[in-house]
């Protein structure tokens, strides 16, 4: 069993390998990791390398267009733009990733459930999803943060909601092909715990879609979060937030549109590196398309 | 067919039902008193109170929803809003049209656009047009749709004043909102139709429809399409959803008085009423549509047509 085991990881090991392999010869999706990981940067280090504070306000400088000492102008506080997007990307980014990462705990909980035990649990499970599905996306997450109440947890509990039932419907449709496989058939017969075939047989087997939909997901997340702070959920001001800023942006729409511009240009470029990430791993999981 | 249609729309009663019963539950958490909605916060406490136990607010909680279900589903008496007093039905029969034709039309711009991007781009796979699409359907997918509407904004109606900013009237009144909702749905339909067609096109029927000397234009849109477009249904599907939500958005920022304003000033105000019976109707609306959707699978695919029609005899697992 022990070897089994070992020969199991050692597997998994190089197929991870082959992956980023595949993935590293992809030059778009490289660009977007760059991309993704400057950004990343950039927006930890905000207090490091913001020129200003994302509060302090200028009034001897209010709604100027971009100059030397505001590289992306300020707005009509007189606040620095440039540091309030990086401040920002701070809740966007990790709105995005959080909830994510949430919605896809929480889908792989269920849809393993549903994929494991089949028959009437599975049916049950699907139905709900149903209900919960014919809810439009955006729609959801609104009426979830109305109960809620605004604010950054909360936004994050609102929005993982809506990426359940994609993740545990990818999960059980895996499981299922998966289930019948002899190795399953193996670790029960030995007398493991469903828990344990649940856990470290079916799902590192069935896994990848899920991680393809997560990588597209963050992306979907961030667009969805700044959507809910655009319509004043979410994130709440004084707190910087991409989507809450370009709301704000529409008063001076007329007088200063430089206002709208740079927060959308942000979570624009977040999100192109995130789908272009997306698409490369999902070309290179993809046997058929491997070179 | 009849009997798979007619079972479909007896399933959208639990459908419809869970989602009031959903909805419902949430909103009893919200922090939301419907007394000092409705008086105002000047309101006596004792007025609070007699007004509470007259919209029966201090029932039990399976009183309330009893009484919610019935009122909705049986009498279709949506009730009031708390806000603007206004009958709830008549402001959704009011809004509802103008959601559904901006909608629609939305999709109808981006399946017409789209779908032949996607076919171009795969009918020169790897030369400029094919890169030139789908960098343009990279850009319209990764561009929010709030934005690019206030950038259009900025662009026609505040540089160029071409069309106007906001609120309705005749058709210049939709023509950016139109805009601004399509770009995600063709980059998306464009980026599916080119992968479906491109493991068609492979396909040895292909090269004999080529071979038999079928023109090449009929070759693509009878023999390749034809057999790409059930995934490309299915995204069609996915993106209404998205777009119902979507647009919620786009109406906000044009002011353009549909179900997503109603919604969305009614969440700020917190008022619930009309968030619970708004989201019922889209959620109907929704089913509706995918409905549409599983039964346009059956007219593309006569082999989802034959196993719709067997579910009828014989229970099909995971059906």
């Amino acid at each position: 069993m022990a070897e089994k085991k070992s020969r199991g990881k050692g597997s998994g090991n190089s197929e991870f390998k082959t992956i980023l392999k595949q993935l590293s010869y992809n030059k778009l999706a490289m660009l977007g990791a760059i991309i993704f990981v400057l950004e990343l940067l950039l927006v930890l280090l905000a207090p490091v390398i913001s020129p200003y504070n994302y509060e302090e306000m200028d009034t001897t400088a209010i709604r100027q267009t971009s100059s030397a000492e505001h590289l992306f102008g300020t707005d009509d506080l007189g606040r620095d733009i440039l540091s309030r997007v990086l401040y920002a990307g701070r809740y966007s980014i990790t709105m995005g990733i959080f909830s994510t990462l949430l919605a896809a705990a929480l889908g792989m909980v269920i849809g393993s459930i549903a994929g494991y035990f089949g028959g009437w649990v599975d049916n049950v499970i699907m139905r709900f999803l149903d209900i919960i599905q014919s809810l439009p996306g955006l729609l959801l997450s609104i009426v979830l943060s109305a109960v809620l109440g605004p604010g950054y947890i909360n936004t994050i509990l609102a929005l993982s909601v809506n990426g359940i039932p994609g993740q545990a419907r990818l999960l059980r449709a895996e499981m299922l092909k998966v289930r019948g496989n002899e190795y399953i058939e193996a670790s029960q017969s030995i007398n493991c715990t469903k828990l344990r075939v649940i856990a470290s047989h079916m799902i590192p087997n069935s896994i990848s879609p899920m991680i393809v939909q997560a990588t597209m997901g963050v992306a979907n997340m961030i667009i969805m979060a700044s959507s809910l702070s655009f319509i004043g959920l979410g994130v709440q001001p004084p707190a910087p937030e991409w989507g809450a800023m370009l709301s704000y942006s529409r008063e001076f729409i007329r007088s200063s549109p430089h206002m709208a511009i740079f927060p959308g240009l942000a979570i624009a470029l977040t999100v192109l590196s995130l789908n272009l990430m997306g698409d490369g791993l999902r070309d290179a999981l993809d046997p058929k398309l491997r070179r | 067919m009849i009997r798979y249609i007619i079972r479909r729309l007896l399933w959208m009663i639990p459908v419809a039902l869970g989602v009031a019963v959903i909805v419902f539950t949430l909103m009893t958490f919200c922090p939301s008193d419907a007394a000092e909605i409705i008086l105002g916060s000047n309101a006596t406490e004792e007025d609070k109170e007699i007004l509470r136990d007259s919209m029966g607010l201090n029932d039990p909680f399976f009183v309330r929803l009893g009484d919610f279900l019935t009122d909705t589903f049986i009498r279709f008496d949506f009730g009031k809003s708390w806000v603007t007093k206004a009958d709830i039905k008549t402001s959704i029969l009011e809004r509802m049209p103008r959601t559904f034709v901006l909608t629609v039309s939305t999709l109808a711009i981006s399946v017409l656009v789209g779908i032949p991007l996607g076919i171009i781009a795969a009918i020169n796979q790897g030369k400029l047009g094919d890169n030139m699409c789908m960098a343009f359907a990279l850009a319209g997918i990764s561009i929010p749709n709030f934005w690019l509407a206030l950038l259009l904004v900025i662009l026609f109606s505040v540089k160029l004043k071409l069309l106007p900013p906001m609120g309705i009237g005749g058709l210049e009144y939709y023509i950016l909102p139109a805009i601004a909702g399509c770009t995600n749905g063709i980059a998306s339909l464009a980026r599916q139709t080119r992968s479906s067609m491109l493991e068609v096109i492979r396909s040895d029927y292909i090269t004999t429809a080529r071979a038999k000397g079928v023109k090449e234009f009929d070759v693509i849109t009878k023999h390749a399409l034809k057999n790409a477009l059930i995934p490309i249904i299915t995204v069609v599907g996915t993106h209404f959803g998205r777009l119902l939500g979507g647009m919620m958005i786009i109406e906000t920022i044009f002011s353009i008085p549909g179900m997503g304003t109603l919604i969305i000033t009614a969440v700020n105000t917190r008022d619930l009423p009309v968030v619970q019976v708004g989201s019922i109707i889209l959620a109907i609306v929704f089913s509706f549509c995918m409905l549409i959707v599983d039964l346009l699978y059956a007219a593309v695919d006569p082999r989802i047509k034959a196993q719709y029609e067997s579910m009828g005899k014989r229970r099909v697992k995971h059906g």
